[in-house]
């Protein structure tokens, strides 16, 4: 099932399969590491909601929820 | 001299190599890019002396923040004779996506694998030799921290720097490489220096690169049009991303061996509860993550500034204690009535005393002297150089606690935990951290806005830094806030400051919901950061920082600061006939003074004031040049006034005599309070303004801190216009008027809020609809 980033519940784990957007902003996901093939943890949601914290090839990286609307991933489907 | 470059990852360890090479006096900090420009030193144990420079820590060789193009111009332009590349051992993946570029580039290279101390502890093996013959390039394990294996890791990059090296690339994509090839062959004919790199990031439709070479981009879009990879279409961005992170997984997924490999491959989430995660649980909480920041904060500034430390007054505790200390030098500089010092206030009043001591002893062996000369000496240049390097202890105190914020890893925390709030005001939460500093001292709070990544965004927060009520402008608070109580019978100085602080703050806001709005229009830049692993704070890394800023601060003092204050005592102290008067009355400075004090009427210290009004206007001129010649003013004026005037450490005896000899009201008290928050910032913040400002943008900064000073001020002080000028009226007892100066702020603060509030909800509103269509 594919799912963006924006949408996980904390602790949900998935694979990239695409990188929407454009120009600098897409330029710098793909440079953090944020590219098809990777796998995502989403570990923690700031206090007020917003940006988020995951898990990606090692390290913790913080984004947004609308650059997390980017990350199209594949997720396992609940059994 | 050969040159060896230093270039990595933010947090890979590159700043400590560079101390751990040099022995020298660069910052190691925890916040992701702490290292702000280029600092070299020199290593001296190899056969000739090599200079190091360590370039800012970066993450990829796009042009995304200033640092990056910062790094990236200084390999291709300035031709280092070796790139020493620092790559984290313990995170291999990401780490190796910098180097696969720096590849690209003409240059020999090495490789540091940062780290290695971690990984055996943790029983980690990590095949050095491999790695090596796959990336082909010189590769030498070290500990940065430990100092381990760094002479050998010298000797090989000295042997490398004495062959060139040919970029080479590791993209597989058959068909990339054949359009790579093409304008790579293009790039040479034009005679390009580094014509791989160049052809890798035009393909890569790199800005820096399409701006350059404009001619040679339809070349790569006619290629784009033959192209269509079965899953990414004609990305090229996407699929050489791709490619490097492939080559990276594949070739280096094996050279890790990991000791604890049964225990990952069951519980995968339960073992990955580290340190930092419990840390962070407790910092980072839903709940409790804001309020534990705001006790943070509260303690770094309580420590700093706080005069009853523990909250509960001294009550004589020392005396009691140890009668021998009462009314001794040390009462006073420790205690005081009302409590216990912090220990920044116990270190401001050690110098403080110092420096008094000095000037009277010199001033004893100048008595001979010429009057002329020991007031140059002991008014103009000591007390001058004095009172900005009082301000030394605070500063570094404060500066102390910001390091190990930043060294342990919170500030990035905070950035996380703060993003949410700071978008509505247009700005990333990485703004907080150079706001927050301009509590301290404007002039480093504007170097780290280097960190962010969009220079609207950074116009925006260098501009309203000043707004943060710096150490500086703090005697100018306490001091006039003292005497309107002294004068007016008010009996709550602190809600005067603490109302200053807010008038600041909502100041602030106020100005980049404007700006964002108008000049600086744009939508909140990308927030994505690295949250890095907590540490313990290195003392020896801390020391460092704080002996760089310390010496920054006395060199400040020694140069721009010593040099004014000798023109103003010139100007104060001289007449238009260049004869020596002794006194203010008559001064060049006066008549200046003078001349500008219509304009300062609608803010209520202007021309409405008695024959001494005057200083208020010259008070806030000198203030241009540092913030702390405001106070000096009043009280090299108040001499003047009443004759045989001592000065007093903090100022309120001199604003008294100021309030009582010119006929000030307490609104104008408080009008020139704030249009000393809100103007134009000291000479030095200044000359950090227009450094870091993008080109032009100076001018209208400086026409920016006059509007906003002069427009706020006004507005301050026709509000506060509504209350009786006489305080001790019947209509209003103090209690009242207590409440009525935070009220009346907040309206004040409302008011001009709403309409940009209203804005925000509507442009957020419009996007909604946007994207749901």
């Amino acid at each position: 099932m594919l799912k963006k980033l924006d949408q996980f519940k904390i602790g949900e784990t998935g694979l990239i399969k695409k990188v929407e957007g454009e120009g600098r902003l897409r330029r710098r996901l793909f440079d953090m590491g944020v590219t098809p093939g990777a796998t995502v943890y989403l570990r923690k949601v700031a206090p007020l909601g917003d940006p988020l914290e995951v898990t990606i090839r090692g390290y913790e990286l913080t984004l947004r929820k609308s650059e997390a609307q980017l990350v199209v991933l594949e997720v396992e489907d609940k059994k | 001299m050969k040159r060896f470059a230093l270039a990595g990852n933010p947090n890979c360890g590159k700043t400590t190599l560079f101390n751990s090479l040099t022995g020298s006096t660069a910052h190691v900090g925890n916040w992701p890019g702490v290292t702000v420009e280029k600092k070299d030193g020199v290593y001296k144990k190899l056969e000739e002396h090599v200079s190091i420079i360590d370039l800012p820590g970066i993450y990829s060789l796009s042009p995304y923040t200033n640092e990056e193009v910062i790094a990236r111009n200084y390999i291709l332009d300035e031709h280092p004779d070796l790139v020493i590349n620092i790559v984290d051992a313990t995170n291999l993946e990401r780490n190796l996506y910098l180097t696969t570029q720096l590849l690209e580039i003409n240059v020999p290279m090495i490789i540091a694998l940062n780290m290695i101390d971690v990984l055996n502890k943790e029983g980690t093996v990590i095949d050095v030799e491999a790695i090596e013959k796959k990336i082909g390039v010189p590769v030498v394990a070290v500990s940065a921290l430990k100092e381990d294996n760094l002479d050998n890791l010298m000797k090989r990059a000295y042997e490398a720097s004495k062959q060139p090296r040919e970029g080479k690339t590791i993209i597989t994509n058959k068909d990339i490489l054949h359009l790579i090839g093409d304008v790579n062959i293009a790039f040479k004919g034009k005679e390009v220096e580094n014509p791989l790199f160049h052809a890798i990031k035009l393909v890569e439709n790199d800005e820096l690169e399409v701006a350059n070479h404009n001619d040679l981009v339809s070349m790569v879009e006619a290629f784009k049009k033959t192209f269509n990879d079965e899953t990414f279409g004609d990305d090229f961005e996407a699929i050489i991303a791709d490619n490097r992170y492939h080559y990276i997984s594949d070739n280096f997924h094996t050279v890790v061996k990991k000791a604890v490999k049964e225990e990952e491959e069951d519980g995968k989430k339960a073992v990955k509860m580290s340190r930092s995660d419990k840390i962070d649980k407790v910092l980072t909480h839903r709940v409790f993550g804001l309020l534990i920041f705001a006790v943070v904060l509260f303690f770094v500034f309580h420590l700093t500034f706080g005069e009853n430390l523990f909250f509960i007054g001294a009550g004589g505790l020392f005396e009691n204690v140890n009668p021998s200390f009462a009314g001794t030098a040390w009462e006073g500089m420790i205690w005081h009535e009302g409590g216990i010092n912090s220990p920044g206030v116990i270190l401001f009043n050690a110098f403080d005393m110092t420096f008094g001591w000095f000037i009277e002893v010199v001033g004893g062996w100048m008595s001979g002297a010429p009057e002329w000369l020991s007031g140059f000496v002991c008014d103009g240049v000591l007390s001058g150089l004095f009172s900005i390097l009082g301000f030394l202890p605070q500063i570094l105190v404060l500066f102390l606690f910001f390091a190990i914020m930043e060294d342990t890893g919170y500030m990035a925390r905070v950035a996380f935990i703060l993003d949410r709030i700071f978008r509505k005001f247009g700005l990333s939460g990485r703004a907080f951290i150079p706001m927050i500093m301009g509590f301290g001292c404007s002039v480093p709070a504007m170097i780290n806005t280097r960190t962010l990544a969009d220079d609207k965004e950074r116009t925006s927060t260098i501009r309203v830094i000043p707004f943060f009520s710096c150490g500086a402008k703090l005697p100018i608070l306490t001091a006039i806030a003292g005497g309107v109580a002294g004068a007016f019978g008010f009996a709550h100085v602190d809600l005067i400051t603490y109302s200053m602080y807010v008038v600041g703050i909502v100041a602030a806001i106020v100005c980049v919901l404007l700006m964002r709005h108008t000049t600086q229009k744009g939508d909140a830049a990308p927030f994505i950061m690295e949250l890095p692993e907590y540490h313990w704070p290195q003392f020896k890394a801390l020391m460092i920082h704080l002996w760089d800023k310390a010496k920054h601060f006395v060199k400040k003092a020694f140069t721009i600061i010593l040099a004014s204050t000798i023109v103003i005592w010139f100007l104060s102290n001289f007449g238009w006939n260049w004869r020596y008067l002794g006194s203010m009355d008559g001064s060049i400075l006066q008549s200046l003074g003078q001349l500008i004090q219509p304009i300062f009427t609608p803010l209520g210290f202007g021309a409405q004031l008695s024959a001494f009004g005057w200083v208020f206007a010259v008070a806030a001129i000198t203030g241009l040049i540092a913030k702390e010649n405001v106070i000096a003013t009043f009280s090299v004026l108040a001499a003047v006034i009443v004759s045989g005037f001592e000065g007093t450490e903090e100022g309120v005896e001199e604003a008294i005599i100021m309030i009582q000899n010119t006929g000030i009201t307490w609104q104008g008290c408080i009008a020139f309070i704030a249009f000393n928050m809100l103007t134009i910032p000291c000479f030095a913040a200044c000359a950090t303004a227009k450094a870091e400002l993008p080109k032009g943008q100076f001018k209208w900064t400086l026409a920016f801190w006059l509007v906003a000073s002069y427009i706020g001020t006004a507005v301050i002080y026709s509000v506060l216009n509504i209350f009786p000028s006489n305080l001790n009226g019947h209509a209003y007892k103090n209690g009242q008027l207590a409440w009525a100066i935070p009220v009346v702020c907040v309206i004040v603060a409302l008011a001009v809020l709403t309409p940009f509030a209203i804005k925000w909800w509507n442009a957020r509103k419009a996007r909604k609809a946007n994207l749901g269509a």
